[in-house]
């Protein structure tokens, strides 16, 4: 079954979220996922952009409270 | 696999500056760019290791940077190496007239280079100039 990990972005600015995403990415396997917390409103819109450049799924993303839950699966 | 070269010049001290210069650096090297990154003049002294002065800011948003959590420059330009394989390399030129040698820069810039070398390997790249 795939794992989900929480990436706790809160707080920075881009492309911090982005490199923590990375840093996180590398130690998944394919097919697990990843739920990027931002209170950065240029990682919600840059993390989407990378995922779709690199080959990445971007499953989706909500917004709550000024934190944004942008959910990634790893797919290479 | 590079979808394209990039080559990122940097001279200027001030923290704006480096920052984007490692913006640019490190989104371009996790998102598949070949990154080279040449280190000159101001830049330079902010990578000898166990230095610690604060990089300068020239206006508003240097100072608003200062007081947030912004990711800082050299943690950019650490991870454009380690997270996508980017090149940063320090002028030869400023490392004779700053008198330091390789072991005195952070770990990972890679060996001092001449701009003979850096306009060679530029060549067919873009280059963005800080």
């Amino acid at each position: 079954m795939a794992n989900r990990k929480i990436v706790d972005g809160r707080g920075s600015f881009c492309p911090g979220p982005l490199m923590e995403l990375i840093v996180v990415l590398k130690t998944c396997k394919v097919g697990d996922e990843i739920e990027v917390l931002s209170t950065d409103k240029g990682s919600a819109n840059e993390i989407p952009e990378w995922c779709q450049k690199i080959g990445h799924a971007h499953i989706g993303t909500t917004e709550e409270g000024g934190v944004w839950h942008i959910i990634v699966r790893k797919s290479k | 696999m590079s979808s394209s070269k990039i080559c990122v010049v940097v001279i200027s001290g001030s923290l704006e500056r480096l920052q984007m210069a490692a913006m640019v650096a490190s989104v371009a090297a996790v998102s598949g760019c070949e990154v080279l990154v040449f280190f000159s003049m101001n830049a330079l002294p902010h990578f000898i290791k166990g230095r610690h002065v604060k990089a300068s800011h020239e206006g508003e948003m240097g100072a608003l940077m200062s007081s947030k959590k912004v990711p800082e420059f050299k943690t950019l330009f650490e991870q454009a190496v380690e997270l996508g394989e980017a090149k940063i390399y320090p002028c030869s030129m400023a490392m004779d007239v700053l008198a330091v040698e390789n072991k005195d820069l952070e770990s990972y810039l890679s060996e001092a280079t001449g701009l003979t070398k850096f306009l060679d390997d530029a060549r067919d790249g873009q280059v963005w100039t800080f």
